[in-house]
């Protein structure tokens, strides 16, 4: 059972600080440290769009109060200069994506909930997991820190395109931030795929895992095989800056007025193929594990079974192998033969079914159940329509004929971004409430809770929302000034509008700050099963002790056995004999 | 089922932990190579002028290299073979002998670099040299990682409490299966490389 894990680091031994809280090799508290390392990153990720939204509604404005502080290149007289607007926009994508929200929900929710779920003591590769950590935050640090580097941060976009980004300062240290956490995720992801294979408690078969651990498991399949091309892509980008090789440069390449020096030969067009065949399945990467966080919050909250618990896995895999042949529908503009942009086409009209049968199970689940309103219930609840529209709107995008039109508007922009935040991050603040009594056998308190809800998800809508009419309208989103073009003007108000609702949704974030760490100190006591869930990791104390259970729990039932006729309780957990 | 083996926990798979990861780990280095191979087979196909591998490349130094390898990979089987038989002579040796024929493809690909840089070609010379150096490069790279890792087991099967640990082995055999994983690699690159 727990092969790895028995001889690596024995039990009840008195550790270190060192050990037992930095380099720790129990899941846990790698967990908890992604946890914490993800939720920075992503407030730091915010933190640059606001200055970015400032420079979207107020162009040419001195930002207020922060404005003075930046040095003079960056932001002259505390305005924005093209080049920082672009380092911005670079690092917010690269942050909120590979050190925020990846992070959070595969490694941080993965980490701590996939073994206790399944049953295990530990991972199947403790060391490995504080390896893969130990390589993410120098990754997060570099790629964060590059700002303060000479030449600065990436100008070049998340997607990081040649040849702009071959000649553009600061993608040096982009790329090897990048080869840093693309081998954590890599770690991390061969450590989910064994320990669910090999570490499953007795009586856990394949179906009866929680379908959170189905997310897991599919994001850590798509995380091993389609992160090695967009590290081999990387290597080949760092060649071209290093070693001045011509792998993404073509012949005869004119750059302000002058040949470009190398030999020429390549093309820019492979790397835009080589980072969407990553950065399509990365998309559901993003998705998977919080759509799985949902599917446990609703069974818990509905005190009913999943409803198609088999279809919503059999969704998930085919997404999973779907996702792989979707990419080039990012490209659409970027020149393709017809034949082949029709195959892409195809292949993203197919993948949209099973996405829309897992959002149909979660739906369903909700009928006839007498809903319990938790404050992880109305994340849960707000994730399904809102992820709905993000869904919905993408159907264009996948549409030759109509994302020709809208491939490089603000309609994209929203769309992907109600993906994103009002799917994954909802998902994941969801999770945040239903697993904190686990993790700090303590509770977050619930008004807050509400107020943090109600705030966000008015706030998200209050961003988002507006981007589609202005895409529609024709809004470029690569302007740094909006107002440089005058059919933009007529939509300038509604950038204002997205502007307030982002400083609104950062006030919002202070009442679940103060929640979060206030609670893990002072929050209200709680039980070990304070849900009255059926899952495994409500069979061991909260927190749980090193080693995760007393004795190896047996398992005997399926994972959702709410209200089952014929018993006192209205839960029947799965390790419970009949 | 083996005595060794047998003394390994059971796992829900019933493969151990270490194979699985390593074949894990080498589906993900499949894609890394394939993505190299993609960009040869895109990069030439749209090249204007691209030369023939055995003008611009050393072909008997490079038949050499994959000799070494492919008794390479012959001779990390016997080490495994030995240990299995929990013979830790025969392993050292065998082991020994492996690190030994990495060593010298290394030296002869050092030879091939070294003569390249002489001539003043280098990865930015074309974009042939640059798919070359940049392959043959990563290559070199997982030769080091699989010296650094085979050193590493024969260090280890010199402390006694080794032989004692039932996971000795599955790392011995983890080991061979990355090993024939670089030897494979280079099977395909030498054509692609030094004969089309």
């Amino acid at each position: 059972m727990s092969q790895s894990h028995a001889d690596s680091h024995g039990h009840g031994h008195a550790q270190s600080f060192l050990r037992r809280y930095v380099f720790s090799v129990d899941h846990k508290v790698i967990g908890l440290q992604y946890l914490f390392a993800s939720m920075f990153f992503l407030l730091s990720g915010f933190a640059l769009m606001m200055l970015m939204r400032w420079q979207l509604a107020f162009p040419g404005q001195a930002i207020p109060f922060f404005g003075r502080l930046f040095p003079a290149d960056l932001a002259p007289n505390g305005v924005m200069s093209g080049e920082f607007y672009n380092a911005l926009g670079a690092m917010h994508g690269t942050i909120m994506i590979f050190l925020g929200i990846v992070p959070m929900g595969v490694a941080a929710f993965g980490n701590y909930v996939l073994p206790l779920q399944i049953g295990a003591p530990d991972m199947a590769f403790p060391r490995l997991n504080m390896a893969s950590f130990w390589l993410f935050l120098p990754g997060g640090a570099l790629m964060l820190g590059s700002f303060f580097l000479p030449g600065g941060a990436a100008q070049s976009g998340w997607t990081s395109y040649p040849p702009l980004s071959v000649i553009n300062p600061g993608q040096t240290v982009w790329l090897l931030a990048m080869v840093l956490l693309i081998t954590s995720s890599l770690l991390g992801s061969i450590n989910f795929l064994v320990t669910t294979a090999n570490l499953r408690a007795p009586g856990m078969s394949l179906m009866r895992m929680p379908v959170f651990v189905w997310g897991e498991v599919v994001a850590s399949v798509l995380l091993l095989l389609a992160f090695p091309p967009l590290e081999g892509a990387a290597i080949l980008q760092l060649m071209d800056r290093v070693a001045h090789t011509s792998f993404y440069m073509p012949k005869d390449l004119v750059i302000l007025g002058s040949h470009y020096a190398g030999s020429g030969g390549g093309q820019p067009l492979l790397w835009q193929h080589l980072f969407w065949f990553l950065a399509h399945p990365e998309v559901y990467v993003l998705v998977l594990p919080p759509m799985g966080i949902v599917a446990e919050i609703i069974a818990n909250n509905t005190r009913k079974p999943l409803h198609g618990y088999t279809t919503m896995v059999l969704s998930m895999l085919s997404i999973g192998v779907m996702s792989l042949i979707v990419w080039a529908h990012h490209m659409f503009i970027s020149g393709m033969s017809p034949a082949l942009s029709n195959f892409f086409l195809v292949t993203t009209m197919i993948i949209s079914v099973p996405s829309v049968a897992l959002m149909t199970c979660l739906v369903f689940s909700l009928k006839g159940a007498s809903i319990r309103y938790s404050v992880p219930m109305l994340f849960a609840l707000g994730f399904i329509p809102l992820f709905a529209i993000g869904g919905l709107t993408g159907l264009p995008l996948g549409l030759t004929v109509t994302d020709i039109y809208l491939h490089d508007t603000y309609y994209v922009i929203g769309h992907f971004h109600f993906v994103v935040v009002t799917g994954s991050v909802i998902a994941l603040f969801g999770g945040v409430y239903h697993w904190f009594p686990k993790w700090f056998g303590r509770k977050m308190n619930d008004t807050l809770g509400q107020i943090h809800f109600w705030g966000s998800v008015i706030c998200m809508v209050g961003i988002f929302l507006p981007m589609l009419p202005m895409g529609l309208a024709g809004a470029s989103r690569r302007l740094y000034d909006p107002t440089a073009q005058m059919h933009n003007l007529i939509v300038q108000p509604l950038n204002v509008v997205s502007t307030m609702f982002t400083y609104g949704l950062a006030l919002f974030q202070i009442p679940f700050l103060w929640n979060f760490f206030h609670s893990i100190f002072r929050g209200e006591k709680t039980v070990e099963n304070p849900w009255q869930a059926t899952t495994l990791e409500w069979a061991c104390p909260s927190p749980p002790p090193h080693g995760n259970f007393e004795k190896t729990p047996r398992v005997y039932r399926d994972p959702y056995e709410y209200s089952a006729p014929g018993r006192k309780t209205d839960y029947w957990p799965q390790n419970e004999p009949a | 089922m083996n005595a060794t083996t047998a003394a390994v926990p059971q796992t829900s798979s019933g493969i151990s932990n270490a194979k699985l990861g390593v074949w894990l780990f080498l589906a993900s280095e499949i894609m890394l190579f394939s993505t190299l191979f993609t960009t040869y087979i895109v990069l030439r196909l749209s090249a204007t002028s691209w030369p023939w591998g055995w003008t611009a490349l050393n072909v008997p130094l490079g038949t050499l290299n994959t000799a070494i390898l492919i008794t390479s990979s012959v001779t990390i089987v016997m080490a495994y073979a030995r240990a299995y038989d929990r013979d830790v002579a025969g392993f050292r040796k065998w082991m020994a002998l492996t690190l030994a024929l990495s060593a010298c493809f290394l030296v002869v690909k050092a030879f091939e670099y070294g003569h390249e840089f002489s001539l003043g070609i280098g990865p930015s010379t074309s974009v042939f040299y640059a798919v070359y150096f940049t392959m043959t490069g990563l290559h070199g790279l997982h030769i080091v990682g699989g010296i650094i890792v085979n050193s590493g087991l024969l260090y280890m099967s010199y402390r006694k409490d080794c032989w004692e640990d039932p996971l000795f082995l599955g790392r011995v055999e983890g080991a061979g299966l990355y090993w024939h994983f670089v030897d494979i690699v280079w099977i395909f690159l030498f054509p692609a490389l030094y004969l089309l």
